[in-house]
């Protein structure tokens, strides 16, 4: 049998359901891999190891009476921005270093009223606001593929996890490629839902009107069997959107013959990497052996996608971080002098570097005099940018390109300059801006390092990425690759 | 490019507002300078260090710079776009579904007293 640790999620849930084994021993198989390699990771910032035997235990008497749901006992990470009742929820943040949650996200509610085990919280960016995991108040997470190196960001702890085979998935969230990035980055599969397809509620906002959980797992099967899991509308999210949820894992298996694949020309420019390029045009001519064909489509306004983003992004991210006051929740500073230091000093000294220049930057934005010529605007270039997609999208079915414009960069390379860091983003915001679903795969390595093939669907069309991404995955292993250091 | 200069060269509250005045310039960029970075770190309730502010001044003034990309854009008649699938907020009936959690709220609360939250006086 191979080993636990290398199966993947659908694997493993053959193996708990024709008893190969428990969910005891593959919970106590993985949390051995935690203790193994998280020094080395720093993926995880709690480990609830405890709770997982607990939640493993009674799964496996659930299957014994054929009542448990249908991830009964398979073992999970949850990022750190998702509310867990009874379990600290820090988004990485020192503002929330000690905050127990007193109510489970939707996601984490349906995940576990499937039977799923937790084996912990992941790092990740300070409120999800960065792309290397740099930061975390609990220091970065390292890349599996190269210790040096970022797994990206901000779901960088989910990716660094399940590329380094300590869980076979993870929860993530994606605002302006925090999924996809960091899955490209770790070889792992990411998938950022429609807009409005997973519940937002107990997941901790940074930008809500981009905000979109997901998840990184091995293999496109394993992302379906999951997102169907937690997609479905919720009351309590305001913007949760009321349609039936597919059954994900029985589409995979068509035929994409026929299906038409964008290709933006923009996309292949001087700013990517040659061979990160090459890697994905490979890929495309996979696709294209398939049965589909390619189709150029132009997506003029895309280069303004990232400066849009820095712009209702931070706006959004200063009015929900207005909530951190010292008062109720979170770090509150020490003898305070009056109740405005008492909420200047608990947020200057609870928020990061990063997360203070987004307040900044988005008070800014929005302040008088300032709000037409940056927030407004903003809003009207995204107009134009979700405008380009639907224009896009009347003549293809997906848009294949790169995820990230080069492979994993260096830890500390980017850090001092917030604008070569924004750029990472640059494929994958128009996603988040137009609130389309979206996902990363596999595509190969440049220099031993992973890249991933971006692929983004017109709204709800999480069907045919998941299939593209599925059909690719039957023709191509580098989704199996695995570094070297933690088969 | 377009920007605006608030009249004594800081960032003003609402009330002042109608003080500022656009101006059209071709010149780029617009840097902060520290008196700006403090009055946004103040209105967004945030006390930095000296270190703190030096820093903001440069990084702040290169984001400026970066989103300043945006006024190049002809977005004339182009309705603004807050929800990315257009839908309107969806209303509920308008009936208590919350119960009473304040004692296990309040168990995250730095300060709290007979189920108050405590903060330094406020009135003399």
């Amino acid at each position: 049998m191979t080993e636990l640790h290398s199966q993947t999620l659908t694997e493993l849930a053959i193996g708990l359901e024709s008893g190969d084994f428990t969910s005891v021993e593959l919970t106590q198989a993985l949390l051995d891999r935690v203790a193994e390699h998280n020094d080395k990771l720093n993926a995880f910032v709690t480990i609830t190891a405890d709770e997982a035997l607990a939640t493993a235990a009674r799964a496996d008497a659930a299957r014994e009476t054929g009542s448990g749901g249908v991830l009964n006992g398979l073992p999970i990470i949850h990022k750190d921005i998702f509310c867990t009742r009874g379990i600290r929820t820090t988004c990485g943040s020192k503002m929330l270093e000690n905050f127990v949650s007193p109510y489970d996200a939707t996601v984490v509610e349906k995940l576990s009223a499937a039977g799923a085990v937790v084996l912990g919280k992941s790092n990740m960016d300070e409120f999800a606001m960065g792309s290397s995991t740099e930061t975390s108040y609990f220091g970065p997470v390292r890349n599996p593929w190269n210790l040096d190196c970022t797994p990206g960001g901000s779901s960088g702890g989910s990716s660094a996890a399940v590329a380094a085979r300590i869980a076979p998935a993870a929860t993530g969230t994606d605002t302006g490629g925090s999924i996809r990035q960091p899955a490209s980055l770790t070889g792992t599969v990411g998938i950022k839902p429609t807009y409005g397809r997973v519940s937002r509620y107990g997941m901790i906002a940074f930008a809500s009107s981009l905000d979109q959980a997901g998840v990184i797992t091995r293999s496109a099967e394993d992302a379906a069997r999951l997102l169907g899991v937690m997609a479905g509308f919720d009351a309590r999210d305001s913007t949760s959107i009321d349609q039936p949820v597919p059954d994900y894992t029985l589409s995979i298996g068509d035929s994409i013959k026929g299906l038409r694949v964008g290709i933006v020309r923009e996309h292949f420019d001087a700013g990517l990497d040659q061979q990160t390029g090459a890697r994905v045009r490979e890929a495309i001519a996979v696709l294209e052996s398939l049965g589909a064909t390619t189709v150029e489509v132009s997506l003029p306004n895309l280069d303004l996608s990232v400066p849009t983003y820095y712009v209702v992004a931070p706006a959004e991210c200063s009015s929900n971080l207005s909530r951190f006051d010292g008062v109720r929740f979170g770090h509150r500073a020490e003898d305070p002098e009056d109740l405005l230091d008492l909420y200047c000093r608990s947020r200057g000294e609870g928020f990061g570097d990063e997360v203070k220049r987004r307040i900044m930057t988005g008070t800014y934005v929005l302040s008088a005099g300032y709000y037409d010529a940056y927030y407004l605007k903003a809003q009207q270039v995204r107009r134009l940018i979700a405008d380009d997609f639907k224009k896009a999208f009347a003549n293809v079915d997906v848009i294949a390109g790169p995820t990230t414009p080069s492979p994993a960069f260096k830890l500390g390379d980017k850090v001092d300059d917030p604008i070569t860091m924004y750029l990472n983003d640059i494929y994958t915001i128009g996603a988040n801006l137009a609130g389309l679903p979206a996902m990363s795969v596999p595509c190969g390595l440049v220099d031993d390092l992973p890249v991933g093939l971006h692929l983004v669907g017109a709204h709800f069309t999480e069907e045919i990425l998941l299939r593209f991404a599925h059909q690719y995955q039957q023709q191509t292993d580098f989704h199996t690759a695995c570094p070297e250091a933690f088969k | 490019m377009y920007y605006c200069v608030p009249a004594e060269k800081r960032l003003v509250g609402a009330a002042q507002a109608a003080r500022l005045v656009f101006i059209r310039t071709p010149e780029l960029p617009v840097p902060l300078d520290k008196d700006q970075v403090h009055h946004i770190a103040m209105l967004a309730r945030l006390k930095l260090t000296d270190e703190e502010y030096a820093e903001s001044v440069e990084k702040l003034s290169k984001i400026v710079d970066f989103i300043d990309q945006l006024s190049q854009a002809q977005t004339d008649g182009v309705v603004p776009m807050a929800h990315p699938l257009d839908a309107a907020q969806r209303l509920r009936p308008d009936a208590i579904s919350e119960i009473d959690e304040r004692d296990t709220y309040q168990e995250n609360a730095p300060a709290v007293s007979g189920g108050l939250y405590l903060v330094p006086k406020v009135i003399e």
